[in-house]
């Protein structure tokens, strides 16, 4: 079975994101690392991979520079080869031609059974991605997954919901966007890290894929205003001296809670 | 001066139009002079009173059978959408809403403005607010390019308020090609059973985070302090991606936005993902070991303690 997984190399988000005042883009300096919403679909895909006794985990990244950490970590878990589509023009690009990148990808990968995605990203979570590459590709799309299995071509999920969960299915190929927590990511090996460093990575400019225009004059959309949201304020606080509970009643009974 | 015709993707949970519907139907009847709703449901003609009431004077309601909802939606907002010429398509920023505008966007080639949290019309320019970095900056965007014009708005963004209207005429549709996603069929359906309000109504929300310690730590101390105070529970990204509750519990960026009356974070260091969920909520109560826990600055009760020991003694003290 070949797998084509999405993966996101961002900024880390335990620093605050910026937007560049010129560009209006997110500022990206610095080390990129893989979306750890991601790692769980690579898991997957490596573990539906060896389940079926063969085929390929190819990663699909997209990045305005040609930066490849992130895209290394996920190739060192395990992934067999990787596509980049590297473009400075990309600056800016919404979701749908994000989408219209990745459906590219996978007609570039070659012969897919399955896509695999996050659900959102953790820097941009628009969460649209998904659905509209199964749509660009004319593939069905199960989300909000938090199971799979694949059985005689078709994938049967879980499908998160309010209330509960669906069973869901539909026969392959199919793109699936993987909730958090899925399954436990593994943590790359020394020998992966190392492997790693030889595995083909396919560098390629939206034009290659023949996706125009891409960043801001494809977005359809313009930034009109930045600002810092008001802050606040913070109120009192206490070390719990064995009193912090009834502290708590005290706020909740003047509330009116209880 | 508003926009001609704005839309509605509605949605139903067993047979109740969700509080996030009818958040949207109050805002378009302010910004649209025509108001109609979309249905992907098989009970059109009962949700039609309550979208007719918050405003909606037509719903365009298709059944989709075995098939999944959600699969379907798009083709059949799109097929609605080139056929009538909306001005504005407003859906939900939720698991359904999500879907719909991602494959009617693919369909329709539009651009979607999403997790907006504030919706603005003059004349014709359309611009949507959305909270990023964890709520510490606030963008604004206005669209471009060709109509229909498709947004993804958080719930909790508008208050909903009746129109008063007698119920919306139901206008049923086939939808002609939705392609292989007619191959997403719903097998089974599993209602998990629940006391108490859901996450996004709630009056108190008490969330959990790493500091609980445990996986088996969320129930005697989450829920069991949500329970006694008639709330929901919800978690923080770190014990989601932990596997320790699902994913449906996420309170923050790449989850639930709550505003309830009183939140209480037990255990949450309070990362920008989390708070941009939060931080709106009336009242803030927060129990952490770390003294310099980011989730202080914002909370207007701070306890710098064990979850362990506080909320057992919180619970005592509340059942006596």
């Amino acid at each position: 079975m070949n797998i084509l997984v999405t993966v996101k190399q961002i900024p880390d988000p335990a620093q605050p994101g910026e937007l560049d005042p010129a560009t209006k883009t997110l500022k990206r300096e610095g080390k990129l690392i893989l979306d750890e919403s991601d790692s769980y679909g690579v898991e997957m895909a490596l573990q539906l991979r060896d389940a079926a006794g063969g085929g390929e985990v190819i990663l699909a990244s997209i990045a305005p520079n040609d930066e490849v950490s992130g895209l290394r970590t996920a190739l060192a878990m395990g992934a067999d080869r990787a596509i980049l589509v590297s473009d400075p023009a990309l600056q800016g690009s919404d979701a749908l031609t994000t989408a219209k990148l990745i459906a590219k990808c996978v007609e570039r990968a070659g012969d897919v059974d399955l896509v695999i995605t996050a659900t959102e990203s953790t820097d941009g979570y628009t969460g649209t991605v998904p659905a509209q590459v199964g749509e660009l590709l004319g593939w069905p799309s199960l989300t909000f997954t938090r199971h799979i299995e694949i059985t005689d071509g078709v994938a049967k999920t879980e499908r998160q919901t309010e209330a509960g969960y669906d069973e869901v299915e539909a026969p392959l190929p199919v793109v699936v966007a993987v909730t958090a927590g899925v399954v436990e990511p593994r943590y790359p090996s020394f020998k992966g890290i190392m492997a790693a460093k030889n595995k083909p990575v396919d560098t390629v400019t939206a034009a290659d894929l023949g996706v125009t225009p891409v960043g801001w004059a494809g977005a359809r959309q313009e930034i009109t205003s930045i600002e810092a949201a008001p802050p606040r304020a913070a109120g009192e606080k206490f070390e719990d001296d064995g009193t912090g509970a009834e502290k708590i009643v005290a706020f909740l009974e003047n509330l009116k809670v209880v | 001066m508003g926009l001609a015709k704005v839309w509605v993707y509605a949605e139903a949970v067993e047979g109740t139009v969700t509080g996030a519907t009818l958040e949207l139907l109050t805002k378009a009847r302010e910004v649209g002079d025509t108001v109609e709703a979309l249905y992907v449901g098989s009970d059109a003609d009962s949700v039609a009173a309550t979208l007719g009431e918050y405003g909606a004077s037509k719903v365009y309601a298709t059944d989709p059978g075995e098939t999944l909802g959600a699969a379907i939606a798009g083709a059949f907002v799109a097929q609605l959408a080139t056929a009538h010429a909306p001005d504005l398509v407003l859906f939900a920023q939720s698991y359904e809403g999500r879907d719909a505008v991602a494959r009617a966007s693919a369909r329709l080639d539009r651009t979607v403005l999403s997790n907006g949290t504030s919706l603005t019309v003059d004349g014709d320019t359309v611009k949507v607010g959305a909270a990023i970095f964890g709520g510490l900056t606030l963008v604004e965007t206005v669209f471009e390019g060709e109509k229909p014009y498709l947004a993804a708005i958080k719930a909790k963004s508008f208050e909903p308020a009746s129109a008063g209207g007698g119920p919306a005429a139901v206008e049923r549709v086939d939808v002609a090609d939705a392609g292989r996603s007619e191959q997403v069929k719903l097998t089974a359906r599993h209602i998990e059973e629940r006391e108490g309000p859901q996450l996004e109504d709630a009056a108190v929300v008490v969330s959990g985070g790493r500091g609980i310690g445990a996986a088996e730590n969320f129930e005697p101390y989450v829920e069991a302090l949500a329970r006694r105070l008639k709330g929901a529970s919800g978690a923080s990204r770190a014990i989601v991606d932990a596997g320790w509750v699902p994913y449906s519990k996420q309170v923050g960026q790449t989850g639930k936005t709550v505003k309830p009356r009183v939140y209480i974070a037990l255990g949450i260091s309070g990362a920008t993902q989390h708070m941009v969920g939060m931080k709106n909520s009336d009242n803030i109560i927060a129990i952490n070991k770390d003294a310099e826990a980011p989730i202080f600055s914002v909370a207007d009760l701070g306890i710098v303690g064990d979850v362990n020991k506080v909320v057992p003694q919180l619970l005592e003290l509340l059942n006596k």
